[in-house]
């Protein structure tokens, strides 16, 4: 009898995402033999925008490549220009950028686990780490004015600053995220259940890591000591001595599964607590814009002729910005790079052999950010729909699967 | 408030991304959490739209997803009603002169509400999910004087 393989294609709409994106799967009884993926559902042409624009006006097309990561791509961007244009960013502003940067990293991260714990089954876990994200967009929502998309950055600076009377609040948002650890550790790292989950599933090796590229949580979990504000301190990053998180802090080892990404995104939040913390009591006095007035500004940048690259270190990974200046109000080149596009090959190896129940989880361990991924078309390969999994029937699956193995 | 006396059947919505940033869409996902919880209200994300009464859509809608976008409004049993959650779905927001943009979403499919905002707010969202409901009352035959005494008597 001959073993012969089906198809499944999931998605567009739903695969465990709240995004679009299209997987094609080649099944062989209940575990997989490979994947092969169709982006492109997300584009929306936002370099080709970028280049009508001009460079103040493109910052807030940069916020809205992605809302979860929208401190990360305007400061990369922010940095590219300035890099090209020799712009010096105030240390007060630079300190500033941090803190937001860090608290996004705070929100995403927990996001991240409220998700990972949904496609697992564990709904409570969902509402409960969500309730503790509360926290912290409520922080920002006082800082920046929005919950999401806090238009914050500018060039050559932030355009609020950090009131006196705001920092007594930053300090108790802090203190309640040093008191949630303990919760979040006995629910993700010390629960069973979600070890037996996660445990020696998705595997991605060192090796793997290292030749797909991978970057952010992603690599390190699988033992890359990868981290821009490490490898290339940057901003007020420069005055901290930051370190890469890996998984063998915690456990002592690494496996690079499901379960190791979980500890390093854990520990990263905490890490952010710090990095604030730090930023909190050494606030420079001073400036936070190095040119307030906006139109003086662009006819600075208009002038200004060269090539400029900024990195950050998203909550995903690293984000890389590069843009060229040629003399004219918009820009000549603009070009974003998203650590999701680098990640997503990851998926290859991790979902090599695994079962269908554990597609959404694995999935979701990347943590993708298909709206920062999609602004490069690639090929679609002409999705043949035999049979579309919906994302209900795959967390169902999914469900089902966590209730076996804890009974 | 005694909303669940005239829901019949409480408010299922599916939500559709046709492109959007994300950030409306962790806005409707908080919806669920507790601090806005609105399942309490017995609205609920489903996870196919032939389950839905209310779509809920984000996003500019990009060429590759305009088909799906159609056929999920058609596989949506009637009656339904439609809300455009975000600005760039409303108008194309900050997406308004791509080449791979060809929304907004109204000019594709009907839409009932339309809630703006860059992002919205979650209370904006459950504000369009009311006036939804308000409309698929209307649908199902009530005439515009109960609908007003209704609304009083929620209001009450
Ligand atoms: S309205 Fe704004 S925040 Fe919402 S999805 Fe569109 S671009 Fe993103």
């Amino acid at each position: 009898m001959s073993v012969s393989t089906y198809k499944i294609p999931i998605g567009p709409i739903h695969p465990s995402l709240a995004e679009p994106m299209t997987f094609n799967f080649e099944i062989s009884g209940e575990r997989i033999q490979s994947v092969d993926l169709a982006p492109g559902d997300n584009h929306r042409g936002i370099e080709f925008m970028g280049r009508n624009r001009n460079v103040v006006q493109i910052i807030y097309l940069a916020e809205r490549i992605c809302g979860i990561c929208s401190a990360s791509h305007p400061f990369a961007f922010c940095r590219a220009v300035e890099n090209a244009a020799g712009i010096e960013v105030p240390p007060r502003a630079e300190y500033i950028r941090v803190i937001i940067s860090e608290l996004e990293r705070i929100h995403s991260h927990i996001l991240w686990a409220g998700i990972a714990a949904e496609e697992l089954g564990f709904n409570s876990v969902l509402y409960l780490s969500w309730k503790v994200r509360e926290e912290v967009l409520d922080l920002l929502e006082m800082l920046t004015g929005n919950r999401i998309n806090y238009g914050m950055f500018m060039i050559g600076g932030v355009r609020r600053d950090i009131l006196a009377e705001q920092v007594p609040k930053i300090r108790e948002t802090l203190q309640y995220y040093k008191d949630a650890y303990q919760t979040l550790e006995d629910v993700f790292l010390k629960d069973p259940s979600i070890a037996l989950r996660t445990k020696n599933v998705g595997i991605m090796t060192y090796e793997d890591a290292l030749h797909l590229a991978s970057v952010g949580p992603t690599a390190r979990a699988s033992g890359v000591k990868k981290d821009v504000r490490q490898d290339q301190p940057y901003s007020a990053y420069a005055d901290m001595d930051i370190k890469a998180i890996t998984p063998d802090i915690y456990s002592g080892e690494v496996n690079g599964d499901v379960y190791d990404r979980i500890i390093v995104r854990i520990l990263e939040v905490f890490q952010s607590v710090q990095i604030i913390e730090y930023c909190i009591n050494n606030l420079p006095e001073g400036e936070i814009l190095s040119e307030p007035k906006i139109v003086k500004l662009l006819g600075t940048l208009k002038k200004a002729k060269g090539e400029g690259v900024g990195r950050h270190e998203a909550p995903r990974g690293e984000v890389i910005h590069y843009i060229k200046l040629n003399e004219s109000e918009n820009p000549e080149v603009w070009k974003a790079r998203a650590p999701t596009y680098n990640n997503l090959m990851s998926w290859l190896p991790m979902l090599q052999m695994q079962e269908i129940a554990d597609i959404p989880i694995v999935i979701a361990s990347i943590d993708p950010c298909i709206g920062c991924m999609d602004r490069v078309t690639l090929v679609d390969p002409g999705s043949n729909k035999k049979q579309v999994l919906t994302r209900e029937e795959l967390v169902k699956l999914s469900i089902e699967k966590t209730r076996r193995m804890v009974r | 408030m005694k909303l669940d006396k005239y829901l019949d059947r409480s408010l299922w919505v599916f939500h559709l991304n046709t492109g959007s940033c994300n950030g409306c869409d962790i806005e409707i996902v908080a919806l669920l959490t507790p601090r806005y919880d609105v399942e309490r209200f017995g609205i609920k994300l489903v996870g196919s739209p032939k389950h839905a009464d209310v779509l809920l859509v984000t996003g500019p809608v990009n060429r590759k997803m305009l088909p799906r976008l159609k056929l999920i409004y058609e596989q949506t049993p009637d009656p339904k009603a439609v809300i455009v959650v975000g600005t760039c779905g409303s108008s194309g927001g900050v997406f308004y002169d791509s080449y791979n943009i060809v929304g907004p979403v109204d000019k594709h499919i009907p839409v009932d509400v339309y809630v703006p905002g860059c992002p919205i707010r979650p209370e904006a969202i459950i504000n369009g999910v009311l006036k939804a409901w308000l409309k698929l009352e209307r649908l199902r035959g009530s005439s515009g004087v109960e609908i007003e005494k209704k609304i009083e008597e929620v209001n009450a």
